[in-house]
């Protein structure tokens, strides 16, 4: 039988304020443990929390992104449960009346890409987003030495956690995967979060079943709008890389559709990856944990975020709708009409926000320079995506530590436009500009690079040229056109590369025809 | 909708309290009379009655992102029944 896998996707992204959700201690990465900690986020009696402002614009202008609907009313409330990196023992978190719901994600499924190079797009539906406070750091062993306690650091606790719930709508690990690229790439651009999956600051939970696909037969009986039978899910949990999110879910299908095919049923729990061991496990631990007791947190008073209440708090969001950054759809559809650039290169360019900036930079200064959009647009993105990027990526390098910045490669695609090199030397001159940080003009300079468009000179050469390669030009002359290249080659070896390509053809042509 | 003693030890497992025999019917019949009085509210009419939430008339209070670092942390350190350097101890707990 065949079976078609449902995953939901549950995100947990740290919002980048600088001080906590509900206290003023710093939310800063990496300090001594326990010293951004206070009375607030420690839980001590007799504490109130306030809710930090920055944090609540930051988690409506995502929202308004994926294009859900602000509640008109969002209420805090307490999460309770048991667990040593939990001082309070709850959390502060969002139940009823979420900030918003009911919005979806469009991610480009890029599989086969690569052949058709027309991905193929999906609406994803977003449930909810909701506001939360991050807990606390376990540790269990220091170094490769195992503890047989365990030590708590609270200066996690607190920091604004974002949690993006996606419906079961995602049908393979694959387009997991893509969403949660996109949902990542636009989080980036909306400013909102480092998304920095190994400092933990986007985390990522999935519920997974699978159901077995009806036959043909059965589709043909099935009316439209009849509605599709979830299987028992598992949650699935440890996902901390895009590799493990793959892996996991793949392993978690196959694990379910196994257990359905020898007649088992799966039992809803929650399962850990092991991503040593690449399995997914049982958290028995857990079984009990599932009763939260939810209620309505007294301390914090309700958010109003609709102008049906009050025409100022209206404003609040509008004021945040309308300043919402252009997003990486947005992004690519400019960059294909404005620069004339493929949808695969458009793709490419605006994968990242800091990559689009650079190329937009480099645009920008070239056209300081006096050169035509159209013309310079493309051969912009060529160097990027093919020599820029490979050089960085071989290197893990993010765009930011290119030591080519925008003007230097404007600098560089201006000698090439304006003929002082050829494209061949280019890349030569680009391999240095990557080592050395020199600007291309002064490479092209001390090298004595210059491309060599005096036509009496490489008239000389190509004469010299003809005379050692008297076998060659027989060939050519009996017919085998192809042995102009071998000339061309020769002719350029003689000049280091410098030779204009288009000169050297032509007047080869004209010598040969005359000889 | 009535509490039995299975309900009052499942409450207090949750909560990790260890109760007798005697608070298990103790809190039963206390929870029971505390549910017994909130029936009364169901001879009201409430559907045109939003669910409170909170019984106060304020809405929207929030604080400026700023940082303002505590100080005492070794202070709060200090409540801890175990510590370890900067850390708190605690019993493993570990999945």
């Amino acid at each position: 039988m065949n079976y078609q896998p449902v995953i939901g996707l549950e995100v947990h992204c740290q919002l980048k304020t600088k001080s906590k959700l509900f206290c003023a201690c710093s939310t800063e990465f990496g300090l001594p443990a326990n010293s951004n900690i206070c009375p607030v986020c420690t839980g001590q009696p007799g504490v109130l929390p306030v809710l930090n402002k920055k944090a609540v614009e930051y988690a409506i202008r995502t929202a308004i992104a994926l294009n859900c609907k602000t509640a008109q009313q969002s209420i805090f409330a307490r999460k309770n449960y048991f667990y040593p990196d939990l001082p309070k023992n709850y959390q502060i978190s969002q139940y009823e009346m979420p900030l918003a719901e009911d919005g979806y994600l469009e991610i480009l499924n890029a599989e086969n890409a690569e052949i058709s190079r027309i991905p193929r797009k999906k609406r994803i539906g977003i449930q909810r987003v909701h506001l939360e406070e991050d807990a606390g750091k376990l540790l269990h062993a220091v170094g490769s030495q195992e503890l047989d306690y365990s030590l708590v650091d609270f200066n996690r606790t607190g920091i604004p956690l974002l949690e993006i719930v996606s419906a079961p709508e995602i049908n393979s690990p694959e387009e997991a995967y893509f969403y949660l690229q996109t949902l990542k790439m636009n989080l980036q651009y909306l400013d909102v979060s480092d998304c920095d999956m190994e400092k933990g600051s986007l985390r990522c939970d999935g519920n997974v079943s699978v159901v077995a696909e009806p036959s043909n037969l059965e589709l043909e009986r099935k009316v439209a709008g009849s509605g599709k039978k979830l299987g028992v899910k598992t949650e699935i949990k440890n996902m901390n890389s895009f590799k493990a999110l793959k892996e996991a879910l793949s392993y978690e299908i196959n694990r379910q559709i196994e257990v359905l095919e020898s007649g088992g049923k799966i039992v809803q729990e929650t399962r850990l990856w092991d991503a040593d061991r690449g399995i997914t496990q049982s958290m028995r631990s857990k079984e009990y944990a599932h009763d939260y007791r939810y209620f309505p947190e007294p301390d914090l008073v309700p958010l109003i975020l609709s102008i049906d209440h009050d025409l100022r708090e209206e404003n609040f969001v509008a004021e945040i709708k309308k300043n919402l950054p252009e997003l990486p759809a947005q992004r690519k559809e400019r960059f294909i009409k404005e620069y004339q650039l493929s949808e695969y290169d458009a793709g490419v360019v605006t994968a990242e926000k800091k990559l689009a900036d650079y190329y937009e930079d480099t645009v920008k200064k070239l056209q300081v320079t006096g050169f035509k959009l159209q013309i310079v647009a493309k051969t912009i993105a060529n160097w990027i995506t093919t020599e820029l990027l490979g050089k960085l990526n071989a290197e893990k390098k993010a765009i930011i530590d290119s030591p080519i910045k925008p003007e230097d490669l404007a600098g560089l695609i201006k000698l090439i436009q304006e003929g002082t090199i050829s494209g061949k030397i280019a890349k030569t001159v680009f391999e240095e500009m990557y080592n050395t940080g020199k600007k291309a003009e002064k490479i092209v300079q001390e090298k004595g690079l210059v491309q060599l468009t005096d036509e009496k000179e490489i008239a000389k050469i190509i004469e010299g040229v003809l005379r050692e390669n008297e076998t060659i030009v027989r060939e050519y002359k009996a017919g085998k056109e192809r042995a102009l290249g071998a000339l061309v080659g020769a002719v350029m070896k003689k000049t280091q590369g410098r030779a204009n390509p288009q000169l050297v053809n032509k007047i080869l042509e004209e010598k040969l025809r005359s000889c | 909708m009535k509490i039995t003693k299975k309900d009052v030890e499942y409450v207090a497992k949750l909560a990790r309290l260890a109760l007798t025999e005697e608070e298990k019917e103790k809190f039963c019949s206390q929870l029971n009379q505390i549910l017994l009085y909130m029936e009364k509210l169901n001879e009201l009419e409430t559907k045109d009655v939003p669910p409170t939430s909170h019984v106060l008339a304020l809405k929207n209070v929030w604080r400026e992102d700023e940082v303002k670092p505590f100080t005492h942390t070794k202070e709060i350190l200090k409540n801890a029944p175990e510590k370890e350097g900067n850390y708190f101890k605690v019993k493993k707990v570990i999945e």
